[in-house]
């Protein structure tokens, strides 16, 4: 399995949840109208670079503070396909891979990465490939990698408890 | 080779015969928590999951906090759906006007214990550290398995354990206390860990203390943040639960990754300046700052201890006429408490206004939004850019003696230079 894009990079340590989703549209509930509003605090020209097939490249604690999901929601939603970090804050980190979105701490690749390099992540052997570079992250317990086949914990719930 | 008390919950709380840091684990829950934000969303992610009925609605518990009172008509109709899922589903709601703040409404009504797993759609629910419980916030999806399944997945975290030693001086708290630890070791310093708080100082320190440290846990990164079960515990839950627990320790030679020793002779009272935690200096580093909102309360600091500290400040004095003061009990229990002893009307007569137990201005929601330029004091837990309403604004977290001390000033200044003023 992979997952492949363009990088866009924020280039910043410790960017927190709520610049990247502030507090006032936590209680929308779609997808799509969370996407709306990713980055509000931050930059919300990044969401103009938001091309369907992206790779967030991103520096260390990326992702600290709020739970709130409608952070990985709206990227999934925005076309981020996987986001390659330096490392990661835990909760972000889980909201992540319960959406089926990897979120992969490899310091490497991020330093390798420029925006618009070529990404792609290779889930079974963690090899991160930047553009002709290729970086080798930590591999992921073998749950993760089924739940990124799956697409999340959702289908993964679905496909073994699901009732309805 | 000993287990730390991190390590003996979750092994307690899994099929494992034995566990180590790093390793992946299922993990029973024994309570699962959401508010009116994860509660909703975690409900929706329970029909994607195909399931019909949550694992156990006794161990299930919702609270209406972040977007109660509704603040316009997509809250209301959140919450009225909520409402009736709780219902639903046979879980226990606390509905405005019964509860207050999620964790203080849980530590209160006797749902966390020592040794317990906690899981919270929010990610102050390191908070029940306090009570000597693996308590730890997650978000929806991972709050609906949860709630469908009864586990949830975990990385075993490896264990710092914080030395308190020595005693506190006037007008530091446990706000201080934990500000101190985050200066020490970063807004990172604990990310795949668990903090365990002990030593003389850490066992002097009341619950209400206790609950102001073990809440900011995930501001260092931490899974949770615990005070091992003692006396003082005991004493709190005397009579408050039924539910059982044992106290679990440390075992001696236990294998842990690092720790730190924090002096509480050494410290003063202490600022987050804006926009991290981590951005910690002396409050004598910044007095003269000029403050346009005050705000007491919160999950972290809205207890009755806070409150008897800010009214001992603004009893029989105003609240500066450049500055807004907002008072936010954590819970209806303390908000009643609070009116019985008489602070509320001290508040009030300064020029406070007391709102409801919310979460609303903490996390830039509503009842207290700050404007592009102004400062704000807070007894919160974060000061991001923009966290408590316009990005141009400034959030400086510190405990509730520094806070009420600023409302009087209208600028950050100690709190023993405005005491040391008589009341008007």
């Amino acid at each position: 399995m992979t997952f492949e894009g363009k990088a866009v990079v924020i280039d910043q340590d410790d960017v927190d949840t709520d610049v990247m989703y502030p507090g006032r549209f936590i209680g929308i509930l779609d997808d799509e109208e969370m996407a709306k509003h990713l980055f509000e605090g931050l930059d919300p020209s990044l969401r103009d670079q938001l091309t369907g097939d992206t790779i967030l490249v991103a520096g260390a604690n990326f992702g600290t503070g709020s739970s709130r999901e409608n952070v990985p929601a709206a990227m999934r939603a925005a076309g981020i396909r996987c986001v390659i970090a330096k490392s990661f804050a835990r909760i972000y980190q889980r909201n992540c891979i319960n959406l089926g979105l990897p979120a992969i701490p490899c310091p490497q690749a991020v330093a390798a990465a420029r925006p618009g390099s070529r990404i792609r992540f290779e889930v079974e052997s963690g090899a991160v490939h930047v553009d002709d570079q290729v970086f080798q992250a930590a591999p992921l317990p073998p749950f993760m990698v089924e739940l990124l086949g799956e697409g999340g914990l959702a289908p993964w719930i679905r496909a073994r408890f699901g009732t309805s | 080779m000993g287990l730390t008390l991190a390590e003996k919950i979750l092994l307690a709380h899994t099929d494992a015969d034995e566990i180590a840091p790093g390793d992946f684990v299922m993990v029973r829950c024994d309570v699962v928590m959401a508010n009116d934000l994860g509660g909703p969303h975690a409900a929706r992610e329970l029909v994607k999951m195909g399931i019909d009925r949550v694992f156990d609605p006794s161990k299930i518990v919702i609270v209406a906090d972040h977007l109660m009172p509704a603040k316009d008509i997509r809250a209301a109709e959140l919450l009225k759906a909520l409402k009736e899922w709780c219902d639903r589903q046979g879980v226990m709601y606390y509905d405005q006007g019964r509860g207050g703040i999620e964790h203080t409404v849980l530590v209160e009504e006797g749902w966390v214990v020592p040794g317990s797993m906690i899981v919270g759609a929010d990610s102050h629910s390191c908070t029940y550290g306090a009570l000597g419980a693996f308590g730890t916030g997650m978000g929806a999806t991972d709050i609906a398995g949860a709630m469908a399944i009864g586990s949830f997945w975990q990385i075993v975290p490896g264990t710092i354990v914080v030395e308190f030693t020595g005693k506190k001086g006037a007008f530091v708290t446990g706000k201080d206390l934990i500000l101190a630890l985050i200066a020490e070791i970063g807004v990172a310093g604990a990310t795949g860990m668990a903090l365990e708080f002990v030593g003389d100082g850490a066992a002097a320190l009341s619950i209400d203390e206790r609950l102001a440290v073990s809440n900011m846990a995930v501001e260092a990164g931490a899974d949770t943040g615990l005070f091992p079960a003692d006396d003082v515990i005991a004493e709190y839950l005397d009579g408050r639960t039924d539910r059982p627990w044992t106290a679990e320790r440390t075992d001696d030679d236990a294998e842990v990754a690092s720790r730190v020793r924090i002096d509480l002779a050494e410290l003063s009272p202490l600022l987050a300046l804006p926009h991290s935690p981590g951005n910690v200096v002396p409050v004598s580093d910044a007095v003269g700052r000029k403050i346009d909102q005050v705000y007491i309360g919160n999950c972290a600091n809205g207890t009755m201890t806070d409150l008897r500290q800010a009214a001992e400040i603004l009893r029989g004095r105003s609240v500066h006429r450049n500055c807004r003061a907002i008072i936010v009990p954590a819970s209806q229990k303390i908000y009643r408490q609070a009116l019985a002893e008489g602070l509320l009307d001290a508040f009030v007569e300064a020029g406070c206004i007391v709102m409801t137990p919310t979460c609303g201005a903490c996390l830039g929601g509503h009842s207290g939004i700050i404007a592009g330029g102004e400062s704000a004091i807070t007894t919160t837990n974060r000061n991001f850019k923009g966290r408590m309403g316009s990005n141009e604004a400034f959030v400086h977290l510190a405990n509730a003696w520094v806070a009420a001390a600023a409302a009087v000033a209208g600028e950050i200044v100690h709190p023993a230079d405005v005491v040391g003023r008589a009341a008007a």
